[in-house]
């Protein structure tokens, strides 16, 4: 079942044109990676599939509905898509636990022991159990990144959104947080991840989307992708990243 | 000596006057300049005009205008009626609400945009969004500027005296008037001023030490 369909979607800012025809599929616990040159408008591209940009022209259905239609009530579907990004935006007034709690108790109407609860369970989930009380302030990178996968899920997501979710850690703190979107991604999770981790692209993903200017170039299984893209484009970006 | 402690006890009257005055003046002028602020920041291009207009109008005029333009002027329209305390809380707090709704705003941008897209993917509205993540982080760093704005009402509540509100300032002039002690009336006017200031800065500063904390 497709969980995320997009068809002929652009994006302008002002007059510069940053995404120009895009069509692409998500099946059901498909794991997408996102890959490309800085300014090809992957990201972009990512953030049109929650509406946190408004899309200037096309479609973006997600789980059946169309976020391009101002009648949806574009809250609900948010709750229903995760979204991890590069700079963590815990908040920072807010517990760990409260970061993770705040949806279910504000938007769910959860009570706060079924939340408290929850929270813990997807703490030990991403190893963090032991830092429910502190502030974000008080966490490394990499402990910020689990605890903002934990907040994502904890709305109970069909789709989750990663956005260079390893770019801003130090290479230590890589490990982890992409161990923890593995274990995702095995339980079956439908993931599109915005990355340069072409290690994981490779290992995790089932398909590989490349894209440069504004258009998807070239899209395969990632086997495929790395060791025989077929776009000159592709040729050339891999080269220099792999 | 006895001259000051016979006045002492008109003088703390007048002081219940300043301070009923300014902490009713300083919540409706707070809860205006959140409104403000709101409507500067709104996506309505008319609503942002509104509101700047209020806010230029009332920083562009001396705050003794706007005090004879609600209570000589507002009255006489015959449209309602104004006794000088309603005038004097009112003018009070439409002045400061204007001073509020540049420190809030000014707090809200410095919130970064990360944060609100962080609440709006998880579902929450923006209303939801401004009330649980923006404005709690917002008014930490408006703190210390809200102090200081609220000490400069504090102390514009002097010049209601002269629309014959009986604080601290107008009972001043009476007892300096009966007693001809002008000094020692004025100095004694000065501390009572300069003591609740101080106390209102001891508040202000342990609140912020315990937001800080976390």
């Amino acid at each position: 079942m497709s969980m995320i369909k997009v068809k002929n979607l652009r994006k302008s800012f002002g007059k510069i044109e940053v995404l120009k025809d895009i069509n692409a599929e998500v099946q059901e616990q498909e794991v997408v990676c996102v890959i490309g040159p800085s300014g090809s408008g992957k990201s972009t591209f990512l953030r049109c599939l929650n509406r946190l940009e408004e899309i200037s022209g096309g479609e973006v259905v997600i789980n059946g509905q169309d976020i391009t239609d101002n009648k949806i009530n574009i809250n609900k579907v948010r709750q229903e898509v995760g979204m991890v990004f590069q700079q963590f935006n815990l908040f920072p007034h807010k517990t760990v636990l409260e970061n993770i709690t705040m949806g279910p108790i504000k938007i769910r109407t959860t009570d706060k022991s079924a939340a408290d609860k929850l929270a813990f369970e997807l703490l030990d989930k991403v190893g963090l159990r032991e830092k429910a009380n502190s502030f974000p302030g008080e966490l490394s990178g990499g402990q910020k990144q689990r605890v903002a996968i934990a907040r994502a899920l904890a709305m109970n997501p069909k789709i989750m959104l990663f956005d260079e979710p390893t770019s801003a850690l130090d290479p230590e703190m890589v490990g982890d947080v992409l161990e923890v979107m593995k274990q995702l991604a095995k339980e079956g999770m439908t993931m599109v991840v915005v990355t340069h981790e072409m290690g994981f692209a490779r290992e995790v993903g089932d398909r590989v989307i490349f894209m440069d200017g504004g258009y998807i170039v070239e899209e395969n299984e990632p086997n495929e992708m790395f060791s025989n893209p077929q776009h000159k484009r592709t040729k050339e970006f891999l080269s220099k990243v792999l | 000596m006895d001259i000051i402690s016979a006045a002492i006890p008109m003088l703390l009257k007048g002081l219940q006057v300043t301070l009923y005055i300014f902490v009713i003046a300083i919540i409706l002028g707070f809860l205006i300049g959140l409104v403000i602020a709101l409507l500067r920041l709104a996506p309505s291009k008319i609503l942002n005009w509104i509101a700047k207009v209020y806010v230029d109008a009332i920083r562009g005029t001396p705050f003794i205008v706007q005090l004879f333009f609600i209570y000589f002027g507002v009255n006489s329209l015959h449209l309602v009626s104004l006794n000088n305390t309603t005038a004097g809380i009112v003018t009070v707090a439409i002045n400061a609400g204007a001073y509020f709704a540049e420190i809030i705003r000014a707090g809200i941008q410095s919130i970064d945009k990360g944060q609100t897209e962080a609440a709006r993917s998880i579902g929450f509205t923006g209303a939801q969004t401004m009330r649980y993540v923006v404005l709690p982080q917002a008014f930490r760093r408006m703190l210390p500027t809200i102090t200081n704005q609220s000490i400069i009402s504090l102390k514009d509540t002097s010049l209601l005296s002269v629309i014959g509100i009986a604080d601290l300032t107008q009972q001043g002039q009476i007892q300096a008037s009966a007693t001809f002690e002008a000094f020692k009336i004025w100095l004694a006017v000065g501390v009572i001023y300069f003591i609740i200031i101080y106390l209102l800065t001891i508040l202000a500063n342990f609140i912020e030490r315990r937001i800080q904390l976390r």
